[in-house]
């Protein structure tokens, strides 16, 4: 396509190498002014990539890049920010013990002599930007204090503050309730109806259908085509994404459910800086049933999983495992009464990426006979107990037993993971996030395993910050609120729009 | 890969790039300075190398530092930054000699008591370290830097007491007799240790103008099994993974708290050793009032990372930097150069092994070209070759 | 009584100079992100090289310059190994300080015909000037200009930290490096310029042992401050004027261990020398959970690895 003003960014023939390996190969897009365009890809497809590219961050290989017709050349975020591109992150970058002003003027200072910060003038400026987009955000409060749509308006705020009349959004519906993400895409059409245009990029395929005007697909760093939304569908553009026929549906038969596992009854539980994260939960999860636990990031997701596992020290209340008491004992303790956990963050939590494969395979059973009787630890046996689980769970690399486990893709490593904690058979599986930033295929995979694990006979918990996930996995649905069990559905019973009130803290119609 | 990309990919090549920067660096030092640098050079191999005796005293030397060593290594490998040697070290000296002024038993009890009592002191400090930071998140740079200087003034304290104080010196009582470990002390000095040595002068002047002893074989196997505690063992195992990431290894029921003591410990009780078998196995057998740090911790630092904190690899390490330090004395007296030179030697040398990035950047360059040639060669004859794997 | 007070007082202001120089200069680098464990081997190298520059120059103000450029000149050094090669920072400071007092003593042998320290060698004045209430007990509050010094700077610190937009963007530097990026701030060179910043510091620091409290250098004139400085930095919560205060407590052990070593108490002078060092472990007991670092700090930024 050639370079014209009716466009406000043309990207053509981009290529991008990361060592060996090809992360965008030639990929064109073209933004008409005054639209709401849609990046859509898998996860590890490049999207973001593209958009660092525009954004200054990286540096296409080759092609180039066009604003309004005409070429520019953009080698740091200062160039593309006077080039009046924005850039929203997915996770924000927003410093958290700085004021909202602060965050605001950040490298664009309102400054008297010598650089001298002029706060008051400064919180001037940002409130006349706050009340002309309509935003409801304190300049003067802090971040760490506001929710997180709030901080996303600051960081759109950011972007207009510098005047961007490009306006790059990264995955911005992830960490939000549904009623937040419909007030984002009201702000999107308003700041449309004011002569902005908008890159989403996403993997959603709804927002995209509510939301965008085009949609241009990218399938491993390669350029699949441009649709216009109106005359397409979901099918069509996951069918694009994905390179096959997908199936939308999670495909399970109807819960069995047994004897109550997990009981928690009155469970509070203080975070490091010591505020109540959890406040009284009460919940039960009983074998052969999915509970998937429904809310919003920092509602006391993490602190209710640390004091299952006994990471931390519950204030009081109880928790029990098939009637026995599982509190205030260690985290080894758990693990062998029968609790096994997916963490949220696997490479924090669940991974020695330093290790061999084999070596991250038995962090919890490393102290069985089985693995060497007296001090020393058998490392033929290890070796050989991985590859059976290789084979079982079909990680890949096959024979990877001594590579590094830092060596695997992102979603083999989530299937040792995986591997790991299902073949000790737990009674209580907790699965936290189980499909953060995995592709299709693996997502699959993940939701096959929870299940076969729950026709087994286990409990399984499941808590995730997406919706979606949730509502199509689990047999039984609890939302969290501040702390709090808020309510508790059969599947099926319930819309995404009940929910969504629910886990921003309102009433269920 | 080429084999020289490999090569500089390796642990080997950092230590290796290291060692000539460090050797580069003193040679502009001593030219600055208004020394002939190559001349420099040659009176420290000359005295670190030239005479039976100089070997010998290069191996004695190398004792500690590889005891400490191993002790920084072995606590880096779980993650943990023994800054403390020297301290630990210090009290390893004061409790062996301790031990033996006080005790006078046969020596088949008396070496054990002393060299083991000095371990438990270097253990019991490197303990208290590692539980301050498991117990109130203290960064264990700071506390072994504060420890290391309480114990320099503990062993002052000591050497002053009027119960060890030696009269009309600087120094403390020398340990009894029983507890040295030098070899065979009281056969070379006899007439048939005399004339068997008269027929071989090396090993004549090796055992009699030096303080040989067991210590170095020790250290040796102290290493070894350091290596095998950390790479076979259950234990060995858990203290990986809590050095790797703290937060699996919690979160998979390892304990961390209990880890870093315990590795602290180990590692202390090397370096607690290294004082005590200065103490059994080299005149004067006693401690001195110490001005400032002696060095022997630091020296262990050098040692561990020029190893790459393997354990194993402490062993020539030691021996290398034994080799500067002691031939360094040489280049002092020909040359009249500062001995402090081997200092900054040794400095740049831990500087550039600080450097993660230079020798795989060396690799990254050479890939680069490599490249460039292989995309001229396809242009040549048109075929595009296949990507290679790098 | 009030003899002994003021003694007091005059003795920790004078000590606690070298340590305020030091934690200031560390207040500033970790506030980038970048941990400089360095500070007591530059500080060595400051403060060789102002008794070195005073004793060839005769003049200690060109001396104490001279020290606060080597320092800069050190940090610099440490900069290239934590930011430019994300090196790691705990292991670059340990390298730092085992090159500085090799450096050191070397440059002070050559200097100085092979002695471990050096002739002594004019000093700053005392602020009053030299003989103002001499042989009076007032005149232990005449410190050195040293000590003003160092409060102003800690001024200065605090409001270019936290007045003007450097500050702003030094403290964004420091706990999110990666949204400084996207806004156009350079994170390397920030940090470079923190980093630097406080070797001159650290080198005022050594200096301001060298000629201002003791009047030349030794081998041990620079015996742990770096360290105890470090740890003023943590107990005074990374701020400017919480360093200035811990640094006047370490300062006031060591005043407390030379009255009490004048034959006062019937203390060994070597136990009474490890005062200052317990007092340090004790405060940091006491203290360092309720301290919370930079986010980013001791983290080497990489572009791109966000």
């Amino acid at each position: 396509m050639e370079a014209s003003p009716d466009y406000a960014v043309q990207m053509h023939g981009i290529l991008k190498t990361f060592g060996n390996f090809t992360a965008l190969d030639h990929v064109d897009l073209d933004v008409k002014k005054q639209t709401v365009h849609a990046i859509l890809g898998e996860n590890g497809a490049g999207k973001t990539t593209l958009m660092n590219i525009l954004y200054g961050l990286y540096q296409a290989d080759e092609g180039e890049i066009f604003m309004g017709g005409q070429k520019v050349s953009i080698t740091n975020p200062t160039e593309a920010i006077k080039h009046g591109i924005g850039m929203v992150h997915q996770h924000f970058m927003l410093v958290e013990n700085f004021t909202v002003t602060e965050n605001i003027i950040l490298g664009d200072e309102v400054c008297g002599a010598a650089g001298i910060l002029d706060m008051r003038k400064a919180r001037e400026e940002v409130m006349a930007l706050v009340n002309e987009y309509g935003f409801d955000v304190d300049p003067d409060a802090k971040i760490e204090d506001i929710t997180v749509g709030m901080q996303q308006r600051v960081e759109i705020l950011k972007a207009l503050y510098r005047g961007a009349e490009v306006l790059i959004l990264d995955e911005p519906t992830a960490v939000l309730t549904p009623q937040e993400i419909e007030k984002l895409i009201e702000i999107m059409h308003d700041l449309i109806a004011k002569g902005k245009t908008i890159i989403i990029i996403t993997h959603k395929l709804k927002e995209i259908m509510q939301s965008a005007d085009e949609c241009s697909i990218i399938r491993r760093g390669v350029y699949m085509g441009t649709v216009d939304v109106k005359n397409s569908n979901e099918t069509e553009l996951a069918s694009k994404m994905v390179g096959r026929n997908v199936n939308l549906t999670v495909e399970k038969t109807p819960a069995k459910p047994g004897n109550v596992v997990l009981s928690i009854k009155g469970l509070t539980v203080k975070d490091e800086r010591g505020i109540e994260q959890v406040r009284g939960l009460n919940l039960d999860v009983r074998s052969g049933e999915i509970v998937g636990i429904a809310g919003i990031d920092g509602n006391g997701q993490q602190e209710l999983v640390d004091a299952i596992t006994n990471l931390v020290k519950a204030e009081s209340g109880t928790i029990t495992l098939n009637g026995k008491e599982l509190q205030n004992t260690t985290p080894r303790n758990t693990f062998e009464m029968g609790v096994a956990t997916i963490p949220s963050d696997r490479h924090r939590w669940g991974l020695v990426l330093p290790f061999s494969v084999s070596e991250n395979t038995v962090l919890e059973r490393h102290v069985d006979k089985e693995f060497g009787s007296g001090i020393t630890l058998d490392y033929d046996k290890l070796r050989d107990y991985t590859t059976e689980l290789i084979k079982q769970f079909d990680i890949r690399p096959a024979g990877s037993e001594n590579e590094r486990m830092s060596g695997l893709s992102g979603g083999n490593q989530q299937k040792a993971i995986i591997a790991r904690m299902v073949s000790s058979k737990p009674d209580l599986l907790i699965a936290f996030q189980p499909t953060r930033g995995l592709d299709v295929g693996a997502i699959e995979f993940v939701h096959k395993t929870l299940i076969a694990e729950r026709d087994r006979g286990a409990a399984i918990l499941l808590i995730s910050f997406e919706l979606d996930e949730v509502m199509d996995v689990s047999d039984t649905i609890a939302v969290i609120y501040h702390g709090q069990i808020t309510g508790t559905f059969a599947q099926g019973t319930v819309d995404e729009n009940q929910l969504g009130l629910l886990m921003a803290g309102g009433e269920a119609k | 890969m080429s084999k020289l990309e490999k090569f500089l990919r390796g642990r080997f090549a950092a230590a290796l790039v290291a060692i000539l920067v460090g050797f580069a660096v003193a040679a502009v030092v001593l030219t600055a300075a208004g020394f002939n640098p190559a001349a420099s050079f040659a009176a420290l191999f000359q005295g670190a190398l030239g005479k039976p005796k100089y070997i010998a005293n290069v191996i004695i030397k190398a004792t500690p530092i590889l005891l400490t060593g191993v002790g920084v290594a072995f606590a880096f490998q779980t993650g943990l930054f023994n800054i403390g040697a020297e301290g630990q070290y210090i009290l390893g000296t004061i409790i062996a000699t301790i031990v033996g002024v006080k005790c006078n038993f046969p020596a088949i009890i008396q070496v054990p008591l002393v060299v083991l009592s000095g371990v438990a002191g270097g253990a019991l400090l490197g303990a208290f370290i590692g539980f301050l930071k498991a117990k109130f998140g203290i960064h264990e740079v700071i506390t072994s830097i504060m420890t290391n200087w309480i114990m320099l003034y503990l062993c002052n304290f000591v050497v002053s007491t009027e119960t060890f104080h030696k009269p009309n010196s600087t120094s403390a009582l020398p340990v009894n007799p029983s507890s040295f470990t030098m070899i065979l002390p009281n056969w070379k000095k006899s007439e048939a240790g005399k004339a068997f040595l008269a027929n071989i002068p090396w090993l004549r002047e090796v055992m009699l103008k030096t303080d040989v002893n067991f210590g170095f074989l020790i250290a040796v196997l102290v290493a070894v099994f350091a290596g095998f505690l950390l790479s076979r063992t259950k234990l060995g195992y858990e203290l990986r993974a809590v050095g790797y990431n703290k937060d699996a290894a919690r979160f998979s029921g390892i304990s961390v708290d209990r880890s870093i003591v315990l590795c602290m410990l180990i590692s202390g009780s090397f370096c607690g050793l290294a004082g005590a078998l200065n103490i059994t196995g080299i005149s004067p057998h006693t401690i001195g009032t110490l001005a400032a740090m002696e060095g022997y911790g630091f020296n262990g630092l050098s040692v561990a990372f020029i190893a790459g904190c393997s354990t194993v690899g402490c062993i020539p390490a030691s021996l290398l930097f034994a080799g500067l330090i002691y031939g360094g004395m040489t280049v002092q007296q020909v040359m009249g150069a500062p001995s402090d030179i081997i200092n900054i030697m040794i400095g740049t040398i831990v500087f550039f092994i600080a450097l993660p990035g230079v020798t795989p950047l060396l690799a990254d360059m050479l890939a680069k070209k490599r490249k460039e040639q292989e995309s001229i060669r396809v242009s040549k004859d048109g075929t595009p070759l296949p990507e290679k794997e790098v | 009584m009030l003899s002994k007070l003021i003694l007091l007082i005059g003795i920790t202001l004078m000590y606690s100079t070298p340590l305020i120089f030091g934690a200031i200069g560390g207040v500033i680098s970790e506030r980038s992100g970048v941990t400089n464990i360095g500070i007591e081997g530059t500080m060595v190298i400051g403060a060789v090289a102002a008794a070195s520059a005073s004793y060839f120059t005769g003049n200690p103000w060109i001396a104490f310059l001279v020290a606060g450029i080597c320092g800069g000149l050190v940090a610099l050094l440490h900069a290239v190994a934590s930011v430019t090669f994300a090196a790691d920072q705990t292991v670059s400071g340990v390298a730092i300080n085992l090159l500085a007092p090799g450096l050191a003593l070397f440059a002070c042998r050559r200097f100085f015909d092979g002695a471990a320290m050096s002739p002594i060698v004019t000093k700053l004045p005392k602020v009053f000037g030299n003989s103002w209430m001499s042989g009076t007990v007032w005149s232990n509050l005449n410190v050195n200009v040293t000590t003003v010094i160092a409060l102003l700077l800690t001024i200065v610190t605090w409001f270019v930290l936290y007045r003007t937009k450097w500050g702003l963007r030094v403290r964004a530097v420091g706990e999110h490096p990666a949204a400084a990026d996207t806004l156009g701030i350079d994170v390397y060179k920030v940090r470079y310029a923190c980093v630097i910043l406080s070797g001159v510091c650290a080198g005022f620091g050594g200096a301001s042992m060298t000629i201002a409290i003791i009047s030349q250098f030794t081998q041990t004139a620079i015996s742990g401050h770096g360290f105890i400085a470090m740890a003023a930095v943590i107990f005074g919560k990374w701020t400017p004027f919480g360093a200035y205060g811990a640094c006047l407590l370490f300062g006031a052990t060591q005043a407390l261990t030379v009255l009490l070593g004048g034959g006062v108490a019937p203390i060994p002078s070597q136990i009474l020398a490890m005062l200052p060092y317990a007092m340090t472990i004790i405060v940091l007991i006491l203290f360092v959970g309720r301290s919370v670092a930079p986010k980013a700090d001791g983290v080497p930024y990489i572009k791109g690895s966000r």
